[in-house]
Parts: structure tokens; C-alpha cells; sequence
């Protein structure tokens, strides 16, 4: 297993693309909590606070046309991936005119155009399928690389496991990202895993295991690159570990007073968004570029929530479609 | 169909071969499917690693999440993968990437993305598998919306229904017989397609309809050729497609005969007859000359030693006797 090292060589222009994809995510995901919290909303919802910026900065080495699957708590992903907000509030809202017609949710955000192919709400699962859309791409020679995102429990369910090693056997363009955020629903890592790090599992797949700073925009950027590279030369997968930590609940909503108030609280302070964007700032990114980048997001997301709450609901009747290629009767 | 003769094995490989020079989006994938590995346990895939090299003719490790996994994101970006579980009681490791995502993510995706799936696979009881090598578990599979089951009874459909389900948009399981392989029939001519969802009349018949699939097929024809004998004429409806079925063909075929056995080598508690005969009863109760039969195995886990196995399958004798009730017992 390898360090990821940080590197200060991050451009301005990425740093750039970074914290706005980071922020993103962050006042989405507190808009959403906030909407939640008032009764705008009742939805099941997995926050995301605290993986910022490994959706960011991974995302940001992707191009648009790779492929990218999650899980249910993907909404990071998704709008790293470059996901058009107001379609995800759509979705989000149970629109018609969400990205799914409002028949997939939050669990389940789909767009091919931005390359997210599947959000799955069964822990792994998306893990073999992202070996698919790699196998895919190595059938038809074409350049592009799939990536599997998931959280450190699934790395205990057989799944993973059965993936990897295919990916590995094959050679596949694919890159397994574990968001390591140290709870698997209400466990703590050490309580229900035999590693104390994710990335020590490649060994056993024969593929490189890398483990980096998931709260270090350059570590998560600078290990994401070496591994997408690695797949798009031919070289086969990589499992790529981001070590961050849950700032909030399993779900929205839920206690979770089994997480050590110090530990949080070091969490929090090392997640801090004002940390981040002190830190893009070093990085030739001025003053009015960041407060540019923070009211272009805000106004995104306005528009985006009024997009959401407008849309009209499914008809009843859209339930006969989308099961099979024609229509299901009455 | 020509007057050439087939084999249900030779009929597949030749759909497989026939797909895969027809569209280079099919690719197949399972247990020692390459040649190296001997072409298929069955043999069905013999001579097409060679043909289409490897990439597009995948021997995988034993993890059949992954291959069905591997198989459904292959599909998503229009790929046409079959992918091959050995047998039926091994896919019940790959439950969740077929109930979960191969049949739900046209629907969760709203339609932006389809899973253009084949699964092949074998099953049956009668050959001392025992309990976890025999399994019919088709009725799981028909119970999960956006998924088609479908099986063949002789060669040539076997050929005519694989391609049909490369061609189809849906994820589609195909359920062969492991003692079927063996079974001559006409060829199919190249192209030969059966139509899913559409069933067909394997006898004709105006006292008794027998609905059936797959191996009941021929147990059926000979079941009938027994009540012919006995002055009844039975009608043997062949589904072809378990799910979605048929219901017009069946419906169309009792509203004449006014009695219906359905018959199937699964156990019958929850079974594809269950639903069949539930819907034959909602919209034809008045017309009924008498109550539907299910004739079906045992409900207990498929038995090693040959009485029990016996005892476990239902028998041609069965069918004989349940066509002869539903002529003699009357709805009062």
C-alpha cells in the first residue's frame, strides 16, 4: 500500500474547479437539510457533509464522458460529476421533471450525459457493475474510465470482493474509490473491519492499493490522476482509499451519539469550509475569484430549488412506463 | 424450419455464433465458457472464443456477482452481453445485481438507461443432482417486474428465443433443461426468431387445454396422445415466454375447451401455475366446465436417490389424471 503524497503543484485553474465543486456540494447538501428540517421536504436523505471534497477533487480528474457509479449517499458524486443542479432538485423533489421523471429519487440518480450510469441503494452493489462500463470501454477500445465509488463498508460485503478480483484478472479500466469515512451505518470502521486501512485490501487482488487524504483537495487530485492515468494506459484498476470522516448522522435525522464527541469535533475543525477555501486562496486564487465562484453557486442553487419546487409531480399514470421498452397495461 | 435435424445444444451455439457475427455488440461471459476451458460445460458455447477471440467470449472466475454485475453495466452502454450462470441454483448468488438493478434501472433511471441482458442458464430435476444442481426457479424471476423469463421446448425455439432476447431492450433469463441438451428437432433456419411474450399451439385440442413450458411441453404432447385415446382431445398450449405470458393465447384457448390443467416441473405452492390459473378463474369463472388444475413437483427440496426423485417429479400420469378430473368434475 502506498501514501498518496500532497503536492503543492495544484494549478489555480484547478484549485478553482475544485472549490466550486466543493461548494457546491456543501450548500446543496445544507440546503437540502435545511429544507428537510423546515418540512419543504420528506425524503430519505444519506448528507454528505465531510466528503466534499473527494467528490471534488476526484470528479475533477474525470472527463465528462467516464463513467461514474455511486451509492445513496451520492450526492457529492453526482454533483462532482457535473450533474445539471436543477435536474438533481427535480429528482430530489419527486419531479417529473427530476433526472429519473421522478421515479428513481435520491437513491437513485441516474444521467448518462455527465456519466453517472447508476446510483445504487444496496451497499457494493455498484462495484461489479462499474466493472461492466470499464469491460465496456476495453471491448470497444474506446478511452474512457469507470469508476466505482462506495464507503468502507462495502468493502466488507462480498461484492467488492468478487469485483475486484475480476477487474484485477482482466486488467479493466477501473478505479475503485472507497470514501472511507470511518462509519459503516453505526459501526466504526475498527469494530467491523479486519484492516485499519481499505487500500491494504488490494494486496490481495494484486492491483495497487493507494490511500490518501480525503480532506487534502491535492492528495485526493494527485492520487485520482495516478490512478486514472494507470487505467487508461492499459494498466488495470486501482483501489483508491479517501480517509475522511462523517460529520453527520447515517441518515438525516438519525442520532449519532456513538461517535465520539472529541473525535468529531477534530473532524470538524480538519473539514472545515473556511479551511478549504483559505487554502484555495494560497493557491493563486484571488479574494474576487472565490466570492465569483460562492454567488454563481448560490444563484445555481436558488434557481435550482425554485426549478424544483415548481415542476409538477409524475401523473399517476407514468407508472406504466419505464418498466419495459413498451408500455405495461393498465 | 428444414427437414435437418438439430440438437437443443447445437441450435444454441448456432444462435450465439449467429448473433455475435450479426452485431459485435454481443459479447458472452461465465464459467468456462472460452475453449480453453473447454467451451461450456454443455458445450453450447464450443468453437466462439476461437471465432471471436476472448474479449468478446469471456471465461470468468466463479463469482457470479460479478459476472452479472460486469454483465449489466456491459448492457447499460448498449452492449448486448450474455452472460451465463451454469446453473440455475448458483444464481441465487447473483440475485441482487438481476432483482435489484438489471430489472429496476430502466424504471429508477426513468428511462435514460435499459439493460439489454441475457442470461443463460440450467436446471432440472431427474438426472441426481440433488438439491442445490435442480432447481426451476422461474416463478422468482416472473415475480419481479421489469425482467422476462422464457424457456424453450425443442431446439429450434431455443435458437428462435435467444435471439429474440439478444435483439429485446429488457433483461431477459433463459431457462434451459439440462436434460434437454441431447434432443433433436427441425433446424431453424438462420435468423429464426420466436417472439417473446407470445405463446404457442403445440396440439390442437377442443376438451381439455394444457398449459405448459419447457420440458412439459413433450410431457404434454404425450400425456394428450394417452387422452386421445380415451376419446379426449387435448389442447397443448406452449408459453414459450413465462413472463410476461401470454394471457390471450391461454384465455382464448380455455374459453373453448372450458377446463385447464397447467403443468410445470417446479414445486407447485406459489408457482407459475398459481398465477395462471388465478387469472384463468378472474376472467372466464362462468364459462368453467370445472375447477382449474396445477399439476407440478413436490414442494420438497429436489431428492438424490431415484424413488425419491421420482417421487418428487410430477409424472405424465399425473397430467392424464388431471385432465381426466377437470371432464368429470363439474363447477356446481
Amino acid at each position: 500500500m502506498n501514501k498518496a503524497a500532497s503536492s503543492p503543484s495544484l494549478s489555480p485553474d484547478m484549485a478553482r474547479t475544485i472549490y466550486r465543486k466543493a461548494y457546491l456540494i456543501n450548500r446543496t447538501d445544507e440546503r437540502f437539510r435545511a429544507m428537510l428540517t423546515n418540512g419543504e421536504l420528506a425524503v430519505a436523505y444519506y448528507p454528505v457533509r465531510g466528503h466534499e471534497v473527494i467528490a471534488a477533487a476526484a470528479m475533477a480528474a474525470l472527463e465528462s464522458d467516464d463513467y461514474l457509479v455511486t451509492t445513496y449517499r451520492g450526492l457529492h458524486d453526482a454533483l462532482g460529476k457535473g450533474i445539471p443542479s436543477r435536474l438533481l432538485w427535480a429528482e430530489f423533489a419527486g419531479k417529473r421533471t427530476g433526472t429519473c421523471k421522478g421515479k428513481g429519487g435520491p437513491m437513485h440518480i441516474t444521467h448518462p450525459e455527465t456519466g453517472v450510469m447508476v446510483t445504487t441503494g444496496i451497499v457494493g452493489s455498484g462495484i461489479p457493475i462499474a466493472n461492466g462500463l470499464a469491460m465496456s470501454s476495453q471491448i470497444r477500445g474506446e478511452n474512457r474510465v469507470a469508476v466505482a465509488s462506495f464507503g468502507d463498508g462495502a468493502s466488507n460485503i462480498g461484492a467488492f470482493h468478487e469485483a475486484l478480483n475480476m477487474a484485477s484478472v482482466w486488467k479493466l479500466p477501473v478505479i475503485f474509490l472507497c470514501q472511507n469515512n470511518q462509519y459503516a451505518e453505526h459501526t466504526a470502521l475498527a469494530a467491523g473491519t479486519s484492516v485499519s486501512s481499505v487500500a491494504e485490501r488490494a494486496a490481495g487482488y494484486g492491483m495497487p492499493g493507494v490511500s490518501c487524504d480525503g480532506l487534502d483537495p491535492a492528495s485526493v487530485y494527485e492520487a485520482m490522476s495516478e490512478a486514472v492515468g494507470r487505467a487508461r494506459a492499459g494498466d488495470g484498476p486501482t483501489l483508491l482509499e479517501a480517509r475522511t470522516f462523517r460529520l453527520l448522522g447515517h441518515i438525516f435525522g438519525a442520532d449519532f451519539s456513538y461517535v465520539p464527541k472529541e473525535d468529531l469535533s477534530a473532524a470538524e475543525e480538519r473539514a472545515s469550509m473556511t479551511k478549504l477555501r483559505q487554502w484555495i486562496g494560497e493557491r493563486q486564487v484571488s479574494e474576487k475569484e472565490l466570492t465569483q465562484i460562492e454567488e454563481d453557486v448560490d444563484a445555481e442553487i436558488d434557481e435550482a430549488v425554485a426549478f424544483a419546487l415548481e415542476s409538477e409531480p409524475p401523473d399517476p399514470d407514468d407508472i406504466r412506463f419505464d418498466i419495459y421498452e413498451t408500455e405495461q397495461a393498465a | 424450419m428444414s427437414a435437418e435435424k438439430t440438437s437443443f445444444a447445437q441450435a444454441l451455439n448456432a444462435a450465439l455464433d449467429d448473433a455475435m457475427a450479426d452485431d459485435e455488440n454481443v459479447i458472452m461471459l461465465g464459467e468456462d465458457i472460452a475453449d480453453e476451458q473447454g467451451g461450456g460445460v454443455f458445450k453450447v458455447s464450443k468453437g466462439l472464443s476461437g471465432k471471436y477471440g476472448t474479449k468478446r467470449v469471456r471465461s470468468t472466475p466463479i463469482s457470479e456477482q460479478a459476472i452479472i454485475g460486469a454483465a449489466v453495466g456491459a448492457a447499460i452502454t448498449g452492449m448486448r452481453p450474455v452472460a451465463e450462470i451454469m446453473l440455475m441454483n448458483f444464481i441465487t448468488v447473483a440475485m441482487d445485481q438481476l432483482v435489484n438493478h438489471a430489472a429496476k434501472l430502466r424504471f429508477m433511471s426513468g428511462g435514460q438507461t435499459n439493460v439489454p441482458l441475457v442470461v443463460r442458464t440450467t436446471t432440472g430435476a431427474g438426472v441426481g443432482f440433488g438439491g442445490q444442481h435442480s432447481d426451476m426457479l422461474e416463478a422468482w424471476f416472473a415475480h419481479v417486474p421489469g425482467m422476462k423469463v422464457a424457456t424453450a421446448s425443442n431446439p429450434a425455439d431455443a435458437y428462435g428465443l435467444m435471439r429474440s432476447a439478444i435483439d429485446d431492450e429488457d433483461p431477459t433469463i433463459l431457462i434451459e433443461n439440462i436434460t434437454h441438451y441431447g434432443m433433436t428437432g427441425p433446424a431453424p433456419e438462420p435468423g429464426y426468431r420466436v417472439p417473446l411474450g407470445k405463446a404457442t399451439i403445440a396440439r390442437e385440442g377442443g376438451d381439455v387445454t394444457l398449459v405448459t413450458y419447457g420440458r412439459g411441453v413433450s410431457d404434454c404432447l404425450n400425456a394428450a396422445g394417452q387422452l386421445a385415446d380415451e376419446g379426449i382431445e387435448a389442447e397443448v398450449i406452449d408459453l414459450r415466454t413465462v413472463s410476461p405470458w401470454d394471457e390471450e393465447a391461454v384465455l382464448s384457448s380455455v374459453g373453448k375447451t372450458k377446463r385447464a390443467v397447467i403443468v410445470h416441473e417446479a414445486v407447485r405452492p406459489f408457482g407459475v401455475g398459481a398465477e395462471i390459473s388465478s387469472r384463468i378463474h378472474e376472467e372466464l369463472f362462468g364459462e368453467l366446465a370445472g375447477p382449474v388444475q396445477r399439476v407440478a413437483s413436490y414442494p420438497s427440496p429436489v431428492p438424490f436417490a431415484k424413488p425419491l426423485e421420482t417421487a418428487f417429479l410430477y409424472s405424465v400420469a399425473d397430467i392424464v389424471h388431471a385432465a381426466r378430473e377437470t371432464t368429470q368434475k363439474k363447477v356446481q
